[in-house]
């Protein structure tokens, strides 16, 4: 027996609808959503913070999480920028304005805005990896008397690859020193060739007051730590937001699970210090 | 009849042949009253309506893989131990779904699917299943988010624990400390005595649930015997004479600080990554959440099931998946029960219900595991 | 032209039991009609719609040099090429001829074996073509059959697991009859997908869905030794269905210490 009247409040496997009101195609591969949700009740008590990730729901794909890579000030565009990827990602690519879609969250650990407080900041981060932290970069925009230094380390495999590059020129105007590399330049590009993590190598840290935030591909974080610890940054000074299976995003499906952390509720961001006897073993 | 209600936290007398009239006040308000029954060459779970339906003058025979039953002629109600089957399943059931979407002019509506509780009653989980039981409302209730359904069917069930005069070769409650003992978690407990039931009232429905039953108080030093059924088992397994041994001591440090050890190799030689002590654990939650759609792709149905880490899907990443080995799904496993579950959930993960051992195909024992990672 | 999505339906060496799932889909056969044009299916409708193919199911397996060949033909008309069944997966059981003389068998079978033409094995459909997805079972799931076509005409990935039958067995609280009764079941190395049928009619799993991700099934099949059964039972349970899949003919080769006569690439 269905017994859709006695509905828990808040069940939290439960996603609510959303619809599209606009697709920003970025990259060929790779496009951001802003969604509203239709319940206003639901809209009106949504807030996030900078890192927090939200379960995107296509009935009959499935679901995937998926960051929010928006100003977490303007809650009335939530958007998120999607990589075709996977199942349900592909299928995001074949959506439209005005298509709905299930949302659950916002879920999960964010990026440390009081430990950043009066410190210099190095943002570092590759590919897919810029999105959940532009939320981030935009807070610090705004408040950006609070922070030292802010640099923004960013790089992709081709110049075509880069994302928000509209936005780097806005950026830099607002105080963020940018460095952007790529593995693979064409011929008209005239910036740095290399991987992120070697971009460390221009910047005079002080070791006692900076904070690293590193996203991307955890063969790339891990050498962004390697960078950060050369230079004498504390474990605990060096946050980077994993990724794994999630099935249901509050704790209870087991999947997510890396070491004694689950991704999903103790993460996405941890700390170097946390991660520290898990990030460098194989298959754990 | 009695008009006094027995106290919660006090043993009572009931004869053997009185058990019935327990059933059947259990029957009168619950949906469904389950017991130890044996179908299909095992004691399992299923609905019981009367107590010649228990499995009496039957024996179990435990190792690693291996689950055998005996008959003797004797009137023992309860002395087989655990089956195949824990609380879990009615608590946390295989399949479950949570949500389903229709489409109806080109708009979705997205509803939540509550199915309202069945009212049970279960007769016979033994310590280290109320145990098992207690993890995972730890699990499912207790964190940051309370799982609907689990929290549904945990407020409708009725226990009627009994406590263990037997342990198999795979029990090792003892050395986890879950058992062999029934203390908590459990509305009724029953103690099989030559002549009678000795019944430890553990909560105010249990009290209730008395009262068509004609019960006797009983004294000090009968509520002692009583208790000694349990003090002399937990001795015989203490003493190595009946069951497993683990050691636990140390036992996280143990196994996260030897991650690499060439046992998770050894393991995984033998290991099938079947699942199955995964499906057998009382404890073991993990599921998935997969779509069942119509071929029109309008009517969704969200459905959640048991999964299990020993599969590729578990920790399936678009990037590839993360534990791709048997190696390090038996390393996931174990060392989540043992070890980092008392990081998450302030306990064991592990019971010492042994069934990981029994219904292991080809009888993978833990104890084993990390006695060997352990150097002994 | 029809817009919907054109699907074929080929024969090769096998029963025609996995064709007639999709026949047998009742229910939502009309609502398959309605989704896909079929375009050719030889064993449902005489018309003939000419290719290129949207989708084309291949059951049976290669044992001719005629069909070698036409498998290749087919490839080149289907989009996305999905085999079905073990014979198509992994040779069927009829690759049991891999282990034997088949021109003896060509000999003492036919009066007139000068007229017969074979190969000396059967073999997968993927081990002459690529294939872009498999359906196992001996026969398919019509479940499975309609959550592939599904998956197709909304493009996104099938959910078929690839998991043990044993996941399915203890889903449906099914006691393990390998553990309580000691019955040699392959059930722990075996791709589920039948909801663990057999075990439920307490018999056990013969394997047809093939082996599982990560089987290990000569460790299964050493326990089953270690515990009383018979070396020449296990070989023949692994030699069945699937015998050809290499997990399972690695299990009955080193069981029997005898190899295929014949080297499966040979065709």
């Amino acid at each position: 027996m269905v017994d859709r009247q006695s509905v828990t409040p808040g069940n939290p496997w439960v996603a609510q609808l959303a619809r599209i009101q606009g697709i920003q195609q970025e990259l060929p591969s790779v496009a951001t959503y802003d969604l509203v949700l239709e319940d206003p009740t639901v809209a009106e008590a949504f807030k996030f913070q900078p890192g927090q990730f939200n379960m995107l729901y296509l009935p009959g794909f499935g679901e995937a999480a998926i960051s929010i890579s928006s100003d977490p000030s303007h809650l009335a565009s939530l958007q998120h920028t999607v990589r075709a990827a996977g199942n349900v990602t592909t299928a995001l690519s074949r959506v439209h304005v005005g298509d709905q879609l299930g949302v659950r969250g916002p879920f999960g650990s964010s990026w440390p805005l009081e430990a950043c407080r009066g410190k210099d900041v190095v943002i570092a981060c590759g590919g897919i990896g810029l999105p959940p932290l532009r939320p981030l970069i935009y807070y610090m925009i705004q408040h950006r008397e609070e922070f030292g230094r802010v640099h923004l380390l960013y790089g992709a495999r081709t110049p075509g690859e880069l994302l928000f590059t509209d936005e780097f020129p806005p950026w830099q105007a607002a105080g963020i020193e940018m460095a952007v590399t790529v593995d693979l330049g064409y011929d008209d590009w005239t910036g740095d060739i290399g991987v992120v993590p070697v971009l460390f190598h221009r910047l005079n840290l002080n070791a006692h007051k900076t904070i690293v935030m590193t996203c991307g591909p955890e063969v790339m974080m891990r050498f962004v730590i390697f960078e950060a610890l050369a230079r004498g940054i504390d474990p605990r000074n060096i946050y980077l937001s994993m990724e794994r299976n999630m099935q249901c995003a509050v704790g209870l499906c087991g999947a997510c699970q890396l070491g004694p952390k689950f991704v999903c509720k103790d993460g996405p961001v941890f700390t170097y210090e946390q991660m520290e006897p898990y990030l460098m073993l194989e298959d754990l | 009849m009695n008009s006094a209600k027995p106290l919660v936290g006090s043993f009572v007398r009931i004869q053997k042949r009185d058990l019935q009239s327990l059933v059947d006040e259990l029957k009168a308000v619950h949906d469904r009253v389950v017991g130890p029954r044996e179908i299909d060459s095992a004691i399992v779970y299923d609905d019981l309506d009367h107590v010649d339906q228990l499995p009496i003058g039957v024996i179990d025979h435990q190792e690693g893989g291996v689950y055998r039953l005996t008959h003797e002629s004797s009137d023992s109600h309860f002395d087989y131990v655990v089956g195949p089957q824990s609380l879990k399943s009615f608590l946390f059931p295989p399949h479950e779904t949570i949500s389903e979407s229709f489409r109806k002019d080109g708009q979705w509506e997205i509803q939540a699917v509550e199915t309202p509780a069945t009212r049970i009653a279960v007769l016979g989980p033994r310590a280290c299943d109320l145990r098992g039981l207690a993890i995972q409302d730890k699990v499912f209730l207790e964190g940051p988010y309370v799982d609907p359904g689990y929290k549904r069917r945990r407020d409708a069930l009725f226990i009627v624990a009994v406590n263990c005069r037997r342990s198999v070769a795979t029990c090792f409650c003892h050395a986890m400390d879950c058992g062999p003992a029934v203390t908590s978690h459990f509305d009724l407990a029953l103690t099989e005595m030559d002549e009678c039931f000795a019944v430890e009232i553990g909560t105010s429905a249990g009290g209730v649930a008395m009262d068509a039953t004609s019960w006797e108080p009983m004294s000090e030093t009968e509520v002692a015997q009583a208790k000694e059924v349990s003090v002399e088992l937990e001795e015989s397994m203490r003493n190595g004479t009946s069951a497993r041994q683990m050691e636990t001591g140390g036992i996280r440090e143990l196994l996260m600080d030897n991650l690499e050890h060439p046992r998770w190799q050894e393991v995984a030689d033998r290991c099938l990554s079947c699942g199955n002590c995964t499906m057998v654990c009382p404890t073991c939650f993990c599921s998935s959440a997969d779509e069942v759609a119509d071929l029109s792709g309008d009517h969704v149905r969200r459905e959640r099931s048991w999964a299990s880490c020993f599969t590729a899907e578990h920790s399936y990443m678009h990037s590839g998946n993360v534990r791709k080995t048997t190696r390090s799904r038996y390393r996931q496993w174990l060392t989540h029960k043992l070890a980092t579950w008392q990081d998450q959930f302030d306990s064991s993960g592990c019971t010492g219900c042994g069934r990981c051992i029994t219904w292991c195909p080809v009888g993978i024992d833990l104890t084993e595991e990390v006695a060997a990672i352990r150097g002994e | 032209m029809s817009e919907k999505p054109k699907l074929a339906v080929f024969k090769f060496a096998s029963c025609d039991g996995c064709q007639l799932s999709l026949l047998d889909c009742e229910d939502e056969l009309l609502a398959v009609a309605d989704a896909v044009e079929i375009a050719y299916f030889l064993e449902a409708r005489t018309d003939q719609i000419a290719g290129p193919y949207d989708i084309g199911l291949i059951e049976g397996s290669v044992t001719t040099a005629h069909d070698a060949e036409r498998i290749r033909e087919i490839r080149q008309q289907c989009k996305f090429l999905v085999t079905i069944g073990a014979c198509a997966t992994s040779g069927g059981i009829q690759a049991l001829k891999n282990w034997q003389d088949a021109d003896e068998f060509v000999r003492s079978v036919y009066a007139t074996p000068e007229y017969i033409s074979t190969l000396s094995t059967s073999t997968a459909i993927a081990d002459h073509v690529p294939v872009d997805f498999e359906l196992r079972g001996c026969p398919i799931n019509r479940h499975q059959l309609l959550e592939l076509i599904s998956s197709l005409l909304r493009g996104r990935r099938p959910t078929t697991p690839s998991y043990s039958v044993c996941i399915e067995c203890k889903r449906r609280m099914t006691v393990c009859i390998a553990v309580a009764r000691g019955v040699a079941c392959l059930g722990p190395v075996t791709q589920a997908g039948c909801d663990a049928l057999c075990p439920a009619f307490d018999r056990e799993c013969f394997g047809c869905f093939g082996p599982k991700e990560t089987p290990n099934v000569i460790s299964l099949t050493n326990h089953y030794q270690q515990q009383g059964v018979d070396g020449d039972h296990l070989t023949r349970l692994t030699r069945s269905f699937n015998a050809n899949a290499p997990e399972f003919k690695e299990a009955s080769d080193l069981l029997s210490g005898e190899p295929p006569l014949a080297d499966n690439g040979d065709h």
